[in-house]
């Protein structure tokens, strides 16, 4: 049996602050043995001042660990106050059910603790039920909470239904936010969504603005469905960035128009054929 | 460098964030208030002090200022007895957030019973979480309103040297330094303190404990309240020693005691700080750079004479 996410957390905080083990032992027992939500607020209060802030220092090991108790799951650039939090969240048996005490956390919590709560999203009990709360998350106009739902957690991948899915990846193109650090972004691709960042390229270029070469990852295997080949022809002759991008993206698109387009781009078709050109390396050839 | 340990920037612009730090002000302490109109439900007291520990601290932080807050129920919504039941249930969790200082502002505005009430009751959750006290001060009947409120601090056992007695004017300072109080001064228009008047109190008392805030809010204030005293004070003559002490050092001193303030958070602030929120830039509309600039420049180094008056 795999170990579960509440042990590995709470080995790595020992690890780190062995002589807080004491405290926490004492306080995860009592939370899993039915505790009030007063002591659960008293701990998320003290663990930064009894932890400190740092980062939680995890090995490669460490996160094959994690990825292996919930697969997409990456904790590092976790905080240890905030792995702590998380950690007494999953342990914790309440009165109520597990949503409505977190929406409450959220309703009360600083700015640092929103990012910490919403990091642990997928490891939480019956975590389908806590979409209101996700759903405000990701209205956020604090980006760093923005993106503690949409970076690094496994949480969108498994619970958003198309609509949310698709807002999502556009919110943070809007925002300059990443695409490359959202777990399941091609598994969840979908012709919806490819229609959506079309358009949206089209805008941006109409207003005589750039567009993230990021996009066309997402656009890539529906190229046919939505008719991106002009954009992607447009891309293509852009900056080397975008040339790689779009490359990746007829790849991906596998048709005899695309196969057409490609061959325009024999130099960074060759550099993709030998895995030196990939999503998260769209600039190798900028740096060589 | 300077710290303004009484601003309420809920209600102020993103104007007013630039011109302070470009002013050198690096840090603030923004305390619950009354918002020009009282509040009728416990809810919208609650998202507000959430407010506080979220929203305006990530707003601060765009502009490259560590925000803190104070926590409490003001005087004027004390007297509204079902909404104040309400919120001293939700207090003791906010009173625990990050970056919380101090317990504040309370104290009294009509200096009614159920004032009184609520501000013994919160000085008692001030003592017991031990965190320092930030006193208001009745604009009416001052002089006994704010004896009163110190003579209550004492019987409710809180030491005078973790509460900052704040809108002091020339009639209450000696009283509230003689009893080993903090003094806070609101460099504000008209209503409570000029920084000319305040110049000469800094020659008088010199800066043991002395504190200058701006108390900028929806009225008519200026948020520049403390960097403009600093420099008015300088070009009088009062020594630097006595300027920085006031406009810097002893606001961290007192708020410091909880814990949640020091130094080192904006004088080493992490480059890059995702989880603080510090120095992101989502505030920026329109593709903008966020605005980082370190060493800030001081705006009012600038200024001279009639511009740098408060009166």
């Amino acid at each position: 049996m795999t170990v579960t996410c509440f042990e590995l957390l709470r080995d790595w905080i020992c690890r780190q602050a062995p002589d807080q083990a004491n405290w926490l032992d004492d306080r995860y027992a009592a939370f899993s043995r039915g505790a009030n939500e007063q002591d659960l607020h008293l701990f998320l209060g003290l663990a930064p001042r009894r932890l400190g802030k740092q980062d939680l220092m995890l090995s490669p090991a460490d996160l094959a660990l994690a990825n292996q108790a919930y697969p997409g799951w990456n904790p590092a650039g976790w905080s240890l106050d905030g792995a702590a939090r998380v950690a007494a969240l999953l342990a914790f048996e309440g009165p109520r059910p597990f949503a409505a005490m977190f929406q409450d956390l959220v309703r009360t919590a600083d700015a640092r603790e929103l990012v910490t709560l919403y990091r642990g999203l997928a490891l939480y009990p019956q975590p389908e039920s806590l979409e209101f709360e996700v759903g405000e998350g990701l209205r956020s106009n604090m980006r760093a909470v923005f993106e503690s739902i949409v970076h690094h957690n496994p949480y969108p991948r498994d619970h958003f239904d198309e609509h949310r899915w698709n807002h999502m990846v556009l919110k943070a193109l809007f925002i300059g936010s990443g695409l490359g650090a959202i777990v399941g972004l091609d598994e969840r691709a979908n012709a919806e969504l490819a229609r959506i960042l079309l358009d949206y390229a089209q805008e941006r270029w109409a207003a005589g603005r750039q567009v993230s070469p990021e996009l066309w990852r997402c656009v890539g295997p529906f190229a046919e469905r939505v008719s991106a080949y002009a954009a992607l022809q447009r891309a293509l002759a852009g900056t080397p960035t975008e040339r790689g991008a779009a490359t990746l993206a007829l790849i991906a698109a596998d048709t005899p128009a695309a196969r057409d387009l490609l061959s325009t781009a024999p130099d960074t078709a060759a550099l993709a054929a030998d895995g030196r050109l990939d999503w998260n390396h769209l600039t190798l050839q900028e740096a060589a | 460098m300077f710290i303004d340990p009484h601003a309420h920037m809920v209600s102020r612009t993103t104007d007013d964030y630039e011109a302070m730090a470009a002013a050198g002000i690096v840090a603030l302490v923004e305390p619950a208030f009354w918002v020009g109109q009282p509040r009728t439900f416990v809810g919208t007291y609650v998202d507000y002090l959430s407010s506080l520990v979220g929203w305006e601290r990530f707003r601060a932080g765009q502009f490259g200022i560590r925000h803190y807050c104070t926590i409490g129920l003001n005087s004027k919504e004390a007297n509204n007895e079902a909404l104040a039941e309400g919120v001293m249930e939700w207090l003791p969790r906010f009173a625990m957030k990050e970056g919380v200082v101090a317990i504040g502002e309370i104290g009294y505005d009509e200096q009614t019973p159920l004032e009184d009430k609520y501000f013994r009751a919160q000085l008692t959750l001030a003592r017991e979480l031990g965190l320092p006290v930030m006193v208001h001060t009745p604009h009416r009947d001052k002089k006994r309103g704010t004896s009163r409120s110190m003579d209550v601090c004492e019987e409710m056992g809180l030491d005078p040297s973790w509460v900052v007695i704040d809108h002091n004017n020339e009639e209450t300072v000696r009283e509230t330094l003689d009893r080993g109080y903090w003094a806070g001064f609101s460099i504000y228009p008209s209503t409570k303190m000029g920084n000319a008047r305040m110049v000469e109190l800094l020659r008088q008392y010199g800066g043991d404990r002395i504190i200058v805030d701006s108390a900028c809010d929806w009225g008519i204030s200026d948020c520049l309240g403390v960097p403009k005293t600093a420099r008015l004070a300088l070009e009088s003559g009062i020594a630097e020693s006595v300027v920085r002490q006031v406009t810097y050092e002893n606001a961290l001193t007192v708020y410091g005691k909880s814990g949640q303030m020091q130094a080192s958070d904006w004088l080493n602030p992490p480059p890059i700080d995702q989880r603080t929120l510090f120095e992101g830039n989502s505030i920026l509309r329109g593709g903008r750079d966020p605005l980082v600039e370190t060493p800030v420049r001081h705006r009012c180094d600038s200024l001279h004479g009639d511009d740098l008056l408060i009166e």
